[in-house]
């Protein structure tokens, strides 16, 4: 048989059909739903007089929208309630697994699909929303679908697409302490540009890969959008088996076995052949810190904001308000934020609380906010004391969502205020208008709220 | 869906590379459970100096002068042309909607992201990927004079300016003839609905574990 890689195994079993031009119906395995992208799906769906195709590969959860704090007199926006209200009426409707916000499974989509084992390896899984990507962690091949396709997988399980390319980020080294996949990953967007991936599914594989554990694969498979491809994937090992095992969803008894052996055969064949490859050594890799209004504006935490003649860098430093070479760490910042699909599991909050403990929040800093992922991320933190931590060192503590990674609700920033942030996305006006963004890793995040700008987090005792 | 064969128009030049969905469209907007209505809040955090919320009158708000979509010059354009990796971002479809709700058939770049594409194609939005230097030549064109038209035409994949130059680009077969037809995907992929059926009886059988 012709080598493979994990990309083609994936995709070649799900193909339904094959056109004469080229376009493939693709079977969907999974289809994660939530409150902003599926309203005008489901209206389609309804004014077609279709039905969903397959019930039991749908979940749903509300997660941009609802509030981070006390949640028990509902939504106070009217326009956000509607549109959560008519997830939870289309769910009943057609009789389709959700966890509404007061569920304690609620959370981020992107973190309750693996928590439940609702993801699992070899499986094509799609939503409405760009992160997906984040899925392929377990080496599924997992991708961000528009509402028309969303409206699509739910008529027919199935999508209309065209295979991508293929692309090896090879990563290699032992990655030094207090730095983290989030670092792996801003260095490869900085590397490829935002736009070196499109067109291309991207596998991530090296030592420094297998050594991750999946969540921290994870951060890496969520960013993968932001180098342009639309999927990142990790081929299965034991700690994919480990991970596994056990969650809500996942397979028990003969029907693991099965599974285990099948997944078993999901990773690139030895002399199987990408499209384009790219190799990356990370022992010598420092924290990574954004400056600017994409993710490839990226720099080392020892270095300063960059010149550059080329307009966008200019429009860039002045939405900013930034001048050129300025070292990283005179930047100083207004709030903080610990959250998102790319940063709010467990282990996430494990490594900032610990470098938090008996310390408190810098002067200047006017807010430093917690998300957790999941209401169960939020338990177990609970569980360990981590909340404490957190609340005593001056961080708010909230309930599980996407909150101020896109201030959907009323987590924003407010015009010129400037954000640590675990999340994606540095866009203009992405936390909120004029608000200014930097993309870090947890713990560069907590290291720049103690001392109230940013910080290499190995000068901190870790 | 909408079909899209052929249009003769100005252009309206957004001198940005890497436009991102976050841009085309803020967050607030995304409330909105409807398709429709968007047109108006397109590019709003450069179109308006004061944040906007769903729903309120765009007239009572601040515009920017000195964006390109305020300006009265370019009011007609059909054709919105931009620099690389346009529609970078999220997954949002409202992009799209509320680049066609403004008015715009076409949107020229030198590239684009795969998501804004493939959400693009389905409602009747014709996304052009032209060279760079093509793409730099029509920036030049417009902004020499602003009345400057492009013809797109679909059926024949080219781009034939008021000067008579030529360009031609590429489209995928499906999505021209889907486009052309304003056929809806879905109703095709139905077309299909029996092979479905028996790919998943198949995969039931062999990996039973993707069903609970
Ligand atoms: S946390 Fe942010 S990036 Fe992730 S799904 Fe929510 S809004 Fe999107």
């Amino acid at each position: 048989m012709e080598s493979s890689t994990l990309f083609d195994k994936v995709w070649s079993s799900h193909v339904v059909h094959e056109r004469d031009d080229g376009m493939v119906l693709l079977y969907i395995d999974r289809h994660l739903v939530h409150e902003v992208t599926s309203p005008q799906a489901f209206e389609g769906l309804r004014l077609a007089g279709r039905v969903p195709w397959r019930k039991d590969s749908i979940l749903a959860t509300v997660d941009h929208n609802v509030p981070t704090t006390d949640r028990s007199a509902g939504i106070e926006d009217p326009v956000s309630r509607l549109q959560v209200d008519t997830l939870d009426k289309n769910c009943r409707d057609y009789s389709l697994t959700q966890f509404p916000m007061l569920d304690i499974r609620q959370g981020i989509v992107h973190v309750i699909g693996p928590e439940q084992g609702v993801s699992l390896p070899g499986m094509t899984i799609v939503c409405g929303d760009s992160h997906t990507s984040t899925h392929g962690a377990l080496g599924a091949l997992a991708f961000g679908i528009g509402t028309s396709e969303v409206e699509h997988v739910l008529a027919t399980q199935c999508l209309l697409m065209k295979k991508s390319k293929n692309m090896l980020i090879h990563v290699e080294g032992r990655l030094p302490h207090g730095v983290t996949s989030k670092d792996i990953i801003l260095a490869v967007i900085g590397r490829l540009g935002t736009s070196g991936a499109t067109g291309f599914t991207v596998e991530y594989a090296g030592a420094a890969v297998r050594s991750l554990s999946v969540e921290a694969r994870m951060t890496m498979c969520n960013m993968s959008i932001e180098a342009g491809a639309r999927a990142g994937m990790i081929a299965v090992d034991d700690t994919t088996m480990e991970y596994i095992a056990n969650r809500p969803y996942a397979p028990e008894g003969p029907l693991w076995d099965g599974a285990v052996a099948h997944w078993r055969t999901l990773h690139s064949d030895d002399d199987a052949r990408f499209d384009a490859e790219v190799r990356l050594d990370v022992s010598l890799l420092k924290p990574q810190v954004t400056w600017g209004t994409s993710p490839e504006m990226v720099v080392d935490i020892d270095g300063v904001v960059p010149d550059d003649t080329n307009p966008d860098y200019r429009r860039a430093l002045e939405y900013m308000d930034l001048q050129p070479g300025t070292p990283i760490e005179d930047i100083y910042i207004d709030k903080v934020f610990i959250g998102s699909c790319t940063n709010s599991r467990i282990e996430d909050l494990r490594a900032a609380a610990n470098l938090v403990q008996d310390h408190t929040l810098a002067e200047n800093i006017k807010l430093a906010m917690v998300v957790p992922g999941s209401g169960l991320v939020k338990q177990q933190a609970e569980q360990e004391g981590l909340d404490k931590i957190f609340k005593s060192a001056g961080f708010e503590w909230r309930e599980p969502g996407c909150s101020m990674c896109l201030g959907m609700n009323s987590d924003q920033l407010e015009p010129g205020e400037r954000c640590a942030s675990t999340s994606n996305r540095n866009f203009e006006g992405r936390q909120g208008k004029g608000g200014r963004t930097h993309l870090v890793s947890p713990v560069m995040a907590v290291a720049a709220a103690l001392h109230g700008h940013f910080i290499d987090v190995r000068k901190c005792v870790l | 869906m909408k079909s899209f064969t052929r249009i003769e128009t100005t252009l309206l030049p957004l001198d940005r590379t890497n436009v991102d969905t976050d841009a085309i469209i803020p967050q607030q907007y995304l409330k909105s459970v409807k398709r429709t209505g968007f047109g108006v809040y397109l590019f709003d955090n450069w179109r308006y100096r004061d944040p906007g919320v769903l729903g309120q009158d765009p007239r009572q708000r601040r515009i920017d002068p000195d964006f390109v979509l305020n300006q009265t010059t370019y009011k007609a354009a059909k054709i919105l042309l931009a620099r690389a990796n346009f529609g970078c971002g999220s997954s949002r479809e409202h992009a799209v909607w509320s680049i066609l709700d403004y008015g715009f058939e076409v949107v020229i770049s030198s590239s684009f992201a795969d998501i804004f594409c493939s959400n693009s194609y389905k409602n009747g939005l014709l996304p052009v990927t032209l060279e760079e230097a093509a793409v730099d030549y029509l920036f030049k064109q417009v902004a020499q004079d602003p009345a400057f038209t492009c013809t797109v035409d679909l059926e024949t994949q080219i781009v034939l300016d008021a000067n008579d130059k030529e360009f031609s680009f590429e489209i995928n077969e499906f999505h021209k003839y889907c486009l052309l037809n304003g056929y809806d995907e879905i109703d095709l992929t139905l077309q299909h609905a029996d092979k479905i059926k028996l790919y998943e009886a198949e995969l039931k059988q062999s990996c039973p574990w993707l069903f609970r």
